[in-house]
């Protein structure tokens, strides 16, 4: 659906089949990010509408719009929001989740950059609904404008009355911070960022409580919500949850942003209804296509965390009563459906691999990052993330043995379900399921010859240096 | 490590923004000083613990576990290219590889704890950095605080001359 007032720069229109809620504004024609040019297109009037309601009723709202988290899990934000306990009595937090460093990802970038008023009006709104008076946004080091436009931003709402004491005469108050990471990938797990939030090192904490609605920045209830997922309460308000529900699936409502990277024609973002575009049309249609003469040996559907599909996959799903039988371009980019299908939507981030692609190459790059970001503070991942590693460093140099495969799988298995964060799980999959579906050419891999057929500097020197 | 009354008022400034705990404010203290030094001394260490009441390991824990911390000075435009999958797939090996070659950089020095390699006059250092998060349009490379996507390797000199023509 393209709104028919706006233009968009040329050659960054939206594809006919997106639906441009959340970057209604992103590479729009005479866009920018102040507060003058978003007060003309009745920028914070959803606050003003939220602060004349009760705080429990956008909540419920939120609750009936069947809105998913963005950031990963997709769990239902209003159901996050009701965790803080009835009883509490310390002060409450909302913490905006800009860290975006899952690979794949690249979303919340574009909000920050070119529309950062749409957020801090869904975290004041958010943050009015739950009770929090300090809220924070904590957004990765590497987006050094980022920050500025934030804070930029957060200023010009000080000066609006839209932050601060007594915010539009309702009597609430409210001060959000801009809270810079350091390059660390284990910062965008929740407890891990509380704790960098704390000026600690980012360990994630041990569960339970499994939600920092519960305990959270400083032991008090906390609410931690990626960007995208704020921006969306915006528009529950402005459109109504029922209204809202509509878009999207029903269990998989609204839209949401996916990034596609990798080998199309047209790697890019598209916001699409949730679950009304399939793989298919986003790879061949909105993406252009693979490039020509490839074949799709691979997709990894949900930032490199999830589980890889092969190209010639298929996969038994229930739809209504009956199952039926689809491939990987049949796959509906919804929540359910490819957590149906043995992997995850996760963040959005789809990564497109091609037929002229090595998969123990492409293997050797994942473990690479997630050796490389593994916080330390579990055995089996800190030490499991880099044996992982070294083995496809190996078959990549074409020294592996055909009893690597085995080892490899091993090792993952051995991190997965046995550690304190969820990284334990992102770190192994990858290993797990690119053997599950890549067996033979993993093996092929280890038979003598092989390494001619992989040629790749970045491993050349990742082996002469770091060994 | 001299500490300017300007910065030392941003600092005080940032600080308020922690109300509850100062602790938390290491990293933004961190940053305003690696932001002005170039690198996290041992001094500056020592500055942030006594400026926030906190044993001097408290500050330098932070400093060796984040990346974006570095405990030596690098070069005057400090180089990050995303070496994850996405932008490994569009060529950011080969563009690490032009921007040592066009630098007169020497990475073969460089281990998991000292990631960074510097060229030769001083001018740029370079190291990998994992996913920036603009995969649809790799490679991609920070220099400094300045953002650059779809860096084809042969882009390499005449990114690294904007910032030559800097120095003339
Ligand atoms: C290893 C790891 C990395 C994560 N990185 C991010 C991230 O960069 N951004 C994000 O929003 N959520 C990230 N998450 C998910 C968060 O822990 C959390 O679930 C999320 O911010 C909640 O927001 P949501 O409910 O709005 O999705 C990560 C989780 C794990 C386990
Ligand atoms: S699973 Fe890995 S990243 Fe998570 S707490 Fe354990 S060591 Fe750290
Ligand atoms: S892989 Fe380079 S920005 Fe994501």
């Amino acid at each position: 659906m393209a709104d028919k007032k706006i233009t968009y720069l040329k050659g960054k229109e939206p594809h006919q089949r997106e639906h441009r809620l959340i970057f209604r504004n992103v590479d729009r024609e005479g866009w920018d990010p102040s507060m003058d040019r978003c007060l003309k297109e009745g920028g914070y009037e959803q606050l003003k509408k939220a602060l004349k309601m009760e705080p429990g009723e956008i909540t419920d709202a939120v609750k009936a719009s069947g809105l998913r988290g963005r950031g990963g899990a997709g769990f239902p934000t209003g159901v996050k929001w009701g965790f803080i306990p009835p009883t509490n009595t310390k002060p409450v937090y909302l913490i905006c989740n800009a860290d975006e460093s899952e690979p794949g990802t690249f979303k919340d970038r574009y909000i920050i950059h070119q529309d950062p008023h749409q957020l801090i009006e869904g975290m004041v709104i958010s943050c009015f609904a739950v009770g929090a008076k300090l809220a924070y946004i904590y957004i990765r080091e590497e987006f050094p404008e980022g920050a500025q436009i934030l804070e930029k931003a957060i200023a010009e709402a000080h000066e609006k009355g839209f932050l601060g004491k007594d915010i539009q005469g309702s009597g609430f108050d409210l001060e959000i911070y801009v809270h810079r990471g350091a390059g660390a990938y284990i910062c965008g797990e929740e407890t891990g960022l509380i704790e960098s939030l704390e000026g600690k090192r980012p360990y994630p904490r041990i569960k339970p409580p499994y939600f920092p609605a519960a305990l959270g920045l400083y032991m008090s209830p906390t609410i931690v919500n990626n960007v995208e997922s704020l921006c969306h309460v915006k528009h529950i308000l402005d459109m109504g949850a029922e209204e809202y529900a509509k878009l999207g699936t029903p269990r998989n409502t609204g839209t949401r942003i996916l990034c596609v990277s990798g080998d199309v024609k047209k790697p890019g973002y598209y916001e699409i209804q949730v679950g009304k575009v399939t793989m298919g049309e986003l790879i061949n249609d909105m993406c252009g296509g693979l490039k020509e003469g490839r074949k799709l040996k691979a997709v990894i559907p949900g930032g490199s965390s999830a589980k890889v599909l092969r190209g010639d996959e298929r996969f038994k799903i229930k739809q209504g009563d009956e199952e039926v039988e689809i491939g990987v371009e049949d796959i509906p980019m919804d929540f359910d459906t490819l957590m149906a299908c043995g992997s995850m939507a996760g963040s959005g981030g789809v990564i497109v691999i091609d037929d002229s692609r090595e998969i123990p190459w492409v293997l050797n790059n994942i473990n690479a990052f997630y050796a490389h970001e593994s916080c330390g503070q579990c055995t089996p991942c800190r030490e499991g993330s880099l044996w992982m590693k070294k083995i496809t460093d190996r078959l990549v140099r074409g020294d592996g043995a055909p009893e690597d495969i085995d080892t490899l799988d091993s090792v993952a298995r051995n991190i997965d379900g046995r550690t304190i964060c969820a990284f334990g799980e992102a770190s192994a999959w990858p290993t797990e399921s690119f053997i599950a579906k890549f067996r033979d050419e993993m093996v092929a891999a280890t038979q003598p010859g092989s390494s001619e057929k992989i040629v790749n500097p970045e491993t050349t020197l990742a082996a002469a240096n770091l060994g | 490590m001299d500490v300017s009354s300007q910065l030392e008022k941003e600092i005080d400034e940032r600080i308020t923004h922690y109300p509850v705990s100062k602790r938390s404010a290491v990293l933004p203290v961190l940053h305003a000083l690696q932001h002005e030094f170039g690198y996290i001394s041992e001094e500056a260490v020592e500055w942030t613990a006594a400026k926030l009441d906190l044993e001097p390991i408290k500050v330098l824990e932070v400093v060796t576990f984040y990346p974006g911390f570095r405990q030596s000075a690098p070069g005057k435009y400090h180089i990050r290219v995303c070496r994850t999958l996405s932008c490994a797939m569009a060529g950011s090996a080969e563009l690490m590889e032009e921007l040592c070659k066009k630098a007169d950089i020497d990475r073969s020095g460089i281990s998991h704890h000292d990631p960074i390699a510097i060229s030769k006059d001083g001018t740029f250092s370079i190291e990998f950095a994992e996913c920036l998060a603009s995969c649809g349009t790799g490679p991609v490379c920070l220099v400094n605080d300045d953002f650059h996507e779809a860096v084809a390797p042969d882009q390499a000199e005449k990114m690294l001359d904007m910032y030559r023509k800097k120095e003339s």
